[in-house]
């Protein structure tokens, strides 16, 4: 197709490029705007006066001196200690994924090989698990987790994210193991390797793409848990998310919402750096499910 | 494979899925059977030199022993359902039997809890779904057109919406329509009302929370749609051209049926995903203007006092309920197909 023919006609393209332009900025300015005001006092983000000041800073500048204060990190990270709640953000999320591939690879790739109509059966199963909401298994788990005397500890979190994660992890895996040709574990088999064995030397190592794709989404799915940390830890095992919804409760008396502020730019930045560097997989990921099936 | 092989492959899988996810159903249904134990009350007759008094109290220590005798609580066979808070058949029966007209018959049913939690849910879904889609689909067809040097940066930050944490996610939006935050306090000076608060009422709170949800859906839809417009059939297109097909009519009857098929795919995931939305109702503080499911049986377990477990069962079993039904047409659907593709 010629250029010339697939060029708009202006007024088009004028209002495709301002929609454009207003969604780039929807989509990203309550960023910049909270990481910014992150560095300002409270009476200057939440200003009575104007919303100028949150850019200006005139009461920052009064108080400190300079343009931007540290204040509201000091009091979340070390005043409350939200580091603590980052290590165990970190753990749970690392161990979420590591556990949800072993064991989705394994699934997924028995459910793409085997073709019967049982593994059919436990793809839908899965799909039905998949729209379960959290909450209502975590009301299902508090007084069995209570009886045994497994509540509030971070293993008891990671198996039970590993667990609701299975189903997407399954479904995800499952679809990228039928685009590996079946030739290349026969192959392996014939050549005197066990199932299992053609699995992990054969099949994974070209699979590695899929399963850092499914990997990303495992971690996003445990970073960004609220339902499940908030229910099944206790104080001191608290990750990121929960930590901040337990600030936003205590600190409306104390005055201290820049703590919040600050706890909630920190818990942003991560998933930044991650969208940064795997914008290519998290989308190749999206699409795999709706392009595929 | 093997059925042997096709065991042990799959069982760290199914073992993690049955021990917290069908199990915990299972539970959820018992626990709803039950209800919490009444205090035990005591009765203490106190003499003092101006005569007796009787005063009774709660006994803690016999209630504690109670509920560590039966933690579940007390039988309650289907109780729960039909009471106030949940199904309130009762309560509904006396507002039909008894009454001043429709909107009368609506506003006094949305009082009771379970109604208002279904109403607000149901009107998420199935508001949030379609709007992100459009809206998905116009960043789609506009980012396609971009040249390709920005392309990249502009996927980059319209991913932004949908990978940030919900719960962080609602509380950045909810600073900013703070009245004292920028958005609050720009609409208060647009319209002159300096008591113009987008917390303060139901409808607006609805708005807020509806407006949310398309903001943080739109990018899922946008990515899926910008995917397939990558693979319309260029030809067709072409050939469309040479028919004299006029812009919108391309759109229209090449691009829009190329691409249906995910259309309903995403339709799918969105409603599952909107059909427990939670997070932005805690992050927006919005309990007391709307709840939903989800955030129904979030009070229950994290009630101050006591927390109810029975009432959290039985509105998670209705829930449930509700899930089964909204997956129904797929699920027949992808029947359907498997049985065909078999014979």
């Amino acid at each position: 197709m010629s250029a010339a023919t697939r060029k708009k006609p202006l007024p088009l393209a004028v209002i495709s490029g301002v929609f454009i332009v207003a969604w780039l900025i929807a989509a990203a300015f309550p960023f910049f705007w909270t990481v910014w005001g992150s560095f300002k006092v409270e009476a200057d983000f939440f200003s009575r006066l104007t919303w100028w000041n949150a850019i200006t800073g005139p009461v920052t500048q009064q108080q400190i001196g300079g343009s931007f204060i540290g204040a509201g990190y000091y009091g979340a990270w070390v005043t409350n200690s939200f580091w603590r709640s980052v290590i165990n953000t970190a753990i749970v999320s690392v161990f979420v994924v590591i556990i949800s591939l072993t064991f989705g690879t394994l699934g997924g790739y028995a459910l793409a090989r085997s073709g019967q109509r049982y593994s059919f059966w436990i793809l839908i199963v899965a799909l039905v698990f998949r729209a379960m909401p959290h909450i209502t298994l975590v009301s299902g788990y508090l007084l069995p987790f209570f009886q045994l005397n497994i509540w509030g500890h971070l293993p008891t979190a990671i198996i039970v994210l590993v667990a609701i994660n299975q189903p997407f992890t399954l479904w995800m895996l499952h679809s990228f193991f039928l685009g590996i040709p079946k030739d290349l574990d026969e192959s392996a088999m014939v050549d005197g390797c066990t199932r299992f064995e053609a699995f992990r030397r054969v099949v994974i190592p070209v699979m590695w793409p899929g399963v850092i794709t499914t990997g990303l989404f495992s971690f996003l799915l445990a970073y960004n848990d609220f339902a499940v940390t908030a229910m099944l830890l206790n104080q001191d095992n608290q990750t990121m998310v929960p930590k901040i919804q337990s600030f936003m409760s205590s600190i409306y008396q104390s005055g201290n919402v820049m703590y919040a502020v600050a706890a909630v730019v920190s818990a942003t930045v991560p998933l930044f750096i991650l969208v940064l560097f795997f914008q290519r997989q998290i989308v190749s990921g999206l699409t795999a499910g709706a392009v595929k099936g | 494979m093997k059925h042997r092989t096709f065991f042990w492959f799959i069982l760290p899988s199914a073992l993690a899925m049955l021990l917290f996810i069908a199990l915990p159903v299972v539970s959820v249904a018992i626990q709803s059977l039950y209800i919490e134990h009444s205090k035990v009350m005591v009765t203490v007759e106190s003499c003092g030199p101006f005569g007796c008094t009787k005063d009774t109290h709660v006994d803690a220590e016999k209630t504690l022993e109670l509920q560590r005798a039966e933690p579940l609580g007390r039988f309650n066979g289907l109780g729960t359902y039909f009471n106030r808070s949940h199904l309130a058949v009762a309560e509904i029966g006396t507002i039909l039997a008894n009454n001043t007209g429709l909107s009368d018959v609506a506003g006094r049913i949305y009082a009771l809890p379970l109604y208002r939690a279904l109403a607000f849910t149901l009107a998420y879904c199935f508001l949030v779904t379609p709007l992100a889609m459009l809206l998905g689909f116009l960043i789609a067809l506009g980012v396609n057109g971009l040249p390709h040097l920005i392309k990249g940066p502009a996927i980059f930050i319209s991913l932004l919406p949908m990978i940030i944490t919900p719960l962080v996610g609602s509380l950045i939006i909810y600073w900013m329509i703070d009245s004292n935050g920028i958005i609050g306090a720009n609409l208060q000076a647009l319209f002159h009302d300096p008591n113009l608060y987008l917390k303060a009422s139901p409808v607006l709170t609805w708005v807020v929370l509806i407006l949310y949800g398309i903001w943080t859906n739109a990018p899922f839809s946008f990515v899926v749609f910008y995917a397939g417009l990558q693979m319309v059939p260029q030809d067709t297109l072409e050939s469309a051209m040479v028919d004299g097909a006029s812009r919108w009519e391309r759109i229209r009857f090449v691009v829009i049926p190329s691409i249906a098929p995910l259309a309903t795919f995403v339709a799918l995931v969105q409603l599952m995903d909107n059909f427990r939305v939670f997070e932005p109702i805690v992050g927006f503080n919005a309990e007391a203007n709307a709840s939903s499911l989800s955030s129904a049986i979030f009070e229950d377990l994290h009630g101050q006092n006591a927390q109810l477990f029975g009432s959290a069962a039985a509105t998670s079993v209705l829930t449930i309920i509700g899930v089964v039904i909204l997956l129904t047409p797929v699920l027949i659907r992808t029947w359907r197909e498997f049985s065909r593709k078999a014979v």
